[in-house]
């Protein structure tokens, strides 16, 4: 086996007992992006260089035997709409193409304490809007399963690089299921944790009352790991929660005996692919074999949160990105006054999607269509939260799909934005309700396609979510998933991106 | 036909904070442009505001101040719009849910005291500051942003529309600065925008009940600019409405150097702001004992003082007005009178002399040590020293901060007294002046004058005058 085929666990062990040091754990991951990453970029920026320099400094801090975190070492990518220091952040959009901040995210500056080598940049839908990595205005992402479909989205970038081997970790962000659709249609485990449970401070605001920042990872476990470091409250976010966070490690051993599982019915949604409610079904008898309590819950009210989200997320963007004027930062596009200015920096730019939601979330905010739009939008997620919180009266765990269907093609949703919207049908209203939520593997479909199960906790468990994810690894034979990459051979250099 | 006069008020007020609303970085006034700034205040994607809790403090004193009723649960809100002083596009305020409401200012007008209500009070963040190049905002070529003032701490106070000139605007909003100004919120500095003030100004029929088309003035740096401006557009406006016409809704700049109102943009142009909840921050819950205790270290506020003042001193409704209106003023007239409670005298002499001198002097009434004047005062009333010699030694006390006292032993300026020590100079003068001396024997009193004039010149004014009036008597 090789250094980048393994589980950040077995890396933290080995770098630990210094079996390997962390330059040559990075050195196989940079091979292997050198290998890969050509024909299905991940990266908008590789920093080779960074990480090869703070690989070194563990490597001798180590040596002088200092104490260091069970993470040190182990590098990590990072989706490109978190601001790192002194290295461009671009939010995968022309406005901020050259972009640098001058300070790192909270959740960077614990990658960097932990000593974490970055190895890079990921890619990402324009800004996070998107579901397929489509929306970047570089270039798209490609599924590593099959190159002429799409990985998800928007945390695409991450999500390859980590199921690719690319990289053993990746941070991703989730709003409406950024980090769990793409972990779905790639065969990786993601987590959106709480709302709050994580610090935003320094992730690029998409929709800030949705926003939180995850883990994208091989395995449960390496999830609660990478969760150890960037759980917790911070003074910079006034929206991160107070309570303590507990070692996500502790006590993931299974034991199901007294789960309340609630499988979730869901209503009217076109285009749900059978073999992925086959998939689910499939699970929760699983969990019964394995001493859970299943019964079926339905959430009324989920059926109005595409709609609700769709008002609420364009709202806070559209606010959220009028800072992008040409006047201090990023691009700026000419203009005879400073009203042509904004409008022509704006209008070349944002993409098309950004500028849709931009249109969207101003015309629900106007006067006279607050009420009818915003504020009923606000009014249907109180009822969607309180749907939830009736469920977890009765359940202590729901499951559902992570996704409709698996992996679409490539341009196949790029003209309609209705049925793009739809591949997030599953993981939206979990993150209007602010529920901890996380992707797993659930099998393959007949195309050969990974499928992703979903499993949603009440506020703070996610101990229970990386719990079950665990216990679904261990249902299976072969695990972490990998792809096998056979294109890569059949096409050689002549691949076409 | 009369026409009646509705003036509302929307008042600016930067808060006395160290530190910004929504970061750590400093508040100074006059800095370097862009350098009181990090990725808070700047707007830069990422970052996130954190409540300053002495902005929340001092934004519940000044509600508390203007006798607003604080509301435990307030929340704020994005108010969008582009303009290049805004880093974020929109402004952190409050919309619907502000932190105080109603209140009112007790004011002293031509026809006695009136009540001015209040609507609202809010807190928010300031913008940044448009540096133009050329003159004004109009006709600019380019313009320079500073963004140090972006993110400081902003109160906005919103009278309802109950002031009936410009004159009684400008009263108001003076009662209003030393009211903020004694509750210690604000340095209120109209020069320097800490405090800034816009008006909305209509005219209706005298007797309607409805309200006239509004315009809405802005750019009034003083005091003075206020009630020069809504004068100006009193005039305006009932112009417009005499010769038949309609008032059109508009904003409205004043122009400082040509006195009069220009047109910045009509109704077309206002905005919409498309308010929503603020999604970075909580709604803001106050404790009710946080309030309370915010409540009780209220200072003395300044119709509090005027009444206090006239009990504790006597003092005319006037000096009491005088005293609180300059603070300072009256913070040295009470240290002044602990030393030398002869009140009226005190007054007397801080009113005249002592503002005479520091207007003179060019120095502020804070830099004056109140003890000396009452040590001066207590010299001349023992008779110790004559009046030009304190008149003179209060002037120098100013200039330099020397006690006069001092000054006194040093220089022996002492009142000269005592038929032993006046009986020789008494008779010197009689020897030199047998002219003067023969006519105050014709009755001529003014030649008695003069003589004591001379024994004064002689005794650079120090001679016990009732004494040497005396003795020149008895000798001639």
């Amino acid at each position: 086996m090789r250094l980048y085929e393994m589980t950040a666990a077995e890396l933290s062990r080995r770098l630990q007992s210094r079996e390997v040091s962390s330059a040559e754990v990075v050195r196989s991951f940079l091979e292997r992006i050198d290998e890969v990453d050509p024909y299905l970029r991940a990266f908008i920026t590789r920093t080779p260089d960074l990480a090869l320099k703070s690989a070194g400094e563990i490597d001798s801090r180590r040596m002088r035997g200092e104490t260091l975190h069970p993470l040190a070492g182990v590098p990590i990518a990072v989706k490109d709409n978190i601001s790192t220091l002194a290295l461009r952040t671009t939010c995968a959009s022309r406005i901020l193409e050259n972009y640098i901040p001058p300070f790192d995210a909270t959740v960077v500056a614990a990658l960097k304490k932990a000593g974490m080598p970055i190895l890079g940049k990921t890619n990402l839908d324009e800004f996070a809007m998107g579901s397929s990595t489509e929306n970047s205005a570089f270039f798209p992402t490609r599924n590593p399963w099959d190159p002429g479909r799409v990985p998800g989205g928007s945390s695409g970038g991450s999500v390859v690089a980590v199921a690719t081997g690319m990289a053993p970790l990746a941070l991703g962000s989730d709003t409406g299921g950024s980090i769990r659709q793409p972990a779905s249609l790639c065969g990786v485990t993601g987590l959106r944790p709480t709302y709050g449970r994580v610090s935003r401070y320094g992730l690029v605001a998409f929709a800030s009352s949705l926003d939180q920042i995850g883990t994208v990872s091989t395995t449960a476990f390496d999830g609660a790991l990478l969760m150890n470091l960037i759980a917790g409250y911070d003074p910079l976010d006034s929206t991160s929660l107070p309570e303590e966070v507990p070692d996500y490690r502790a006590g993931l051993e299974p034991g199901l005996d007294k789960l309340r599982v609630g499988l979730i019915r869901y209503g009217r949604v076109d285009g749900f692919d059978p073999e992925v409610t086959e998939a689910v079904n499939k699970a929760a008898s699983m969990l019964e074999e394995h001493g859970a309590k299943v019964g079926e819950v339905s959430l009324p009210l989920t059926d109005y949160g595409l709609s609700a989200y769709y008002l609420i997320a364009p709202s806070e963007a559209s606010s959220n990105l009028g800072r992008y004027d040409g006047v201090r930062y990023g691009f700026c596009a000419d203009g005879d006054s400073i009203e042509a200015m904004f409008s022509r920096t704006r209008g070349e730019g944002f993409g098309a999607e950004v500028k849709r939601r931009i249109m969207i979330g101003t015309y629900a905010l106007s006067a006279g269509y607050y009420d009818a739009y915003y504020l009923k939008a606000m009014k249907v997620r109180t009822l969607i939260r309180r749907d939830y919180e009736k469920a977890f009266k009765k359940f202590d765990l729901l499951l559902g799909a992570a996704s409709p269907t698996p992996a679409f093609k490539l341009g196949e949703k790029t003209e309609d934005p209705l049925q793009m919207y739809l591949s997030d049908v599953c993981n939206i209203t979990d993150s209007l309700a602010g529920m901890p939520s996380l992707a797993v593997p659930g099998g393959f479909h007949s195309s050969g396609l990974p499928l992703g199960l979903q499993l949603t906790a009440r506020p703070m468990q996610e101990k229970l979510l990386l719990k079950t994810g665990r216990f679904f690894e261990e249902q299976r034979a072969e695990y972490p998933l990998r792809p096998s990459l056979d294109f890569l051979e059949e096409r050689g250099g002549d691949y076409e991106i | 036909m009369k026409y009646e006069v509705i003036i509302g008020l929307e008042i600016h007020l930067e808060l006395l904070t160290a530190s910004k609303l929504f970061c750590g970085c400093s508040t100074a006034f006059g800095r370097e442009p862009n350098t009181n700034c990090c990725p808070v205040c700047l707007g830069l994607p990422g970052s996130l505001p954190v409540f300053n809790r002495r902005a929340i403090e001092l934004a519940v004193t000044a509600a508390l101040a203007l006798n607003s009723e604080i509301r435990l649960w307030s929340r704020f809100d994005r108010k969008n719009y582009f303009y290049p002083d805004l880093p974020k596009a929109y402004q952190v305020s409050q919309y619907d849910q502000p932190l105080a409401r109603g209140g009112y200012l007790e004011v002293d007008v031509a026809v006695g005291k009136r009540r001015i209500n209040l609507e609202r009070v809010h807190l928010e963040e300031e913008a940044g500051k448009l540096v133009h190049a050329g003159h004004s905002i109009i006709g600019s070529g380019y313009s320079l942003v500073d963004y140090n003032r972006a993110g400081i701490p902003l109160l906005e106070i919103v009278t309802a529309p109950e002031m009936h000139s410009g004159r009684e605007a400008r009263l108001f909003l003076e009662d209003l600065r030393t009211v903020l100004l004694y509750a210690g919120v604000s340095d209120c500095k109209m020069e320097e925008g800490s405090l800034r003030c816009d008006a909305n100004i209509s005219l209706r029929p005298e007797g309607s009940s409805i309200l006239g088309t509004k315009a809405e003035v802005k750019n009034m740096n003083s005091f003075r600019s206020v009630e020069l401006a809504l004068d100006y557009e009193v005039q305006r406006q009932e112009k417009v409405l005499s010769g038949g016409g309609s008032v059109v809704q508009e904003t409205c700049h004043w122009d400082e150097e040509n006195k009069q109102t220009i047109t910045l943009r009509g109704k077309e142009g206002s905005s919409d702001y498309r308010y929503f909840p603020e999604p970075d921050l909580l709604p803001l819950v106050l404790e009710n004992t946080f309030v309370e205790d915010l409540g009780r270290s209220l200072p003395e506020l300044p119709s509090e003082r005027r009444e206090r003042l006239r009990e504790q001193y006597g003092l005319e409704k006037e000096e009491a007005f005088l005293l609180t209106a300059n603070r300072e003023l009256g913070d040295f007239f009470e240290k002044a009178a602990k030393a030398y409670p002869v009140y009226d005298n005190l007054f007397n002499w801080v009113q005249g002399d002592l503002l005479y001198q520091l207007r003179e002097n060019d120095k502020k009434v804070e830099e004056i040590d109140p003890n000396l004047l009452a040590g001066l005062l207590q010299l001349l009333d023992e008779g110790s020293i004559n009046r030009p010699v304190a008149k003179e030694l209060l002037a120098e006390m100013v200039q330099s901060g020397a006690d006069p006292k001092e000054m006194v032993r040093e220089r022996g300026l002492e009142r000269i007294s005592g038929r032993d020590r006046l009986l020789p100079l008494v008779e010197q003068v009689i020897a030199e002046n047998p002219e003067a001396v023969e006519n105050y024997r014709q009755g001529k009193n003014k030649a008695l004058a003069f003589l004591v004039g001379k024994v004064m010149a002689a005794t650079k004014g120090r001679a016990d005058p009732a004494e040497l009036n005396r003795l020149l008597k008895e000798k001639i």
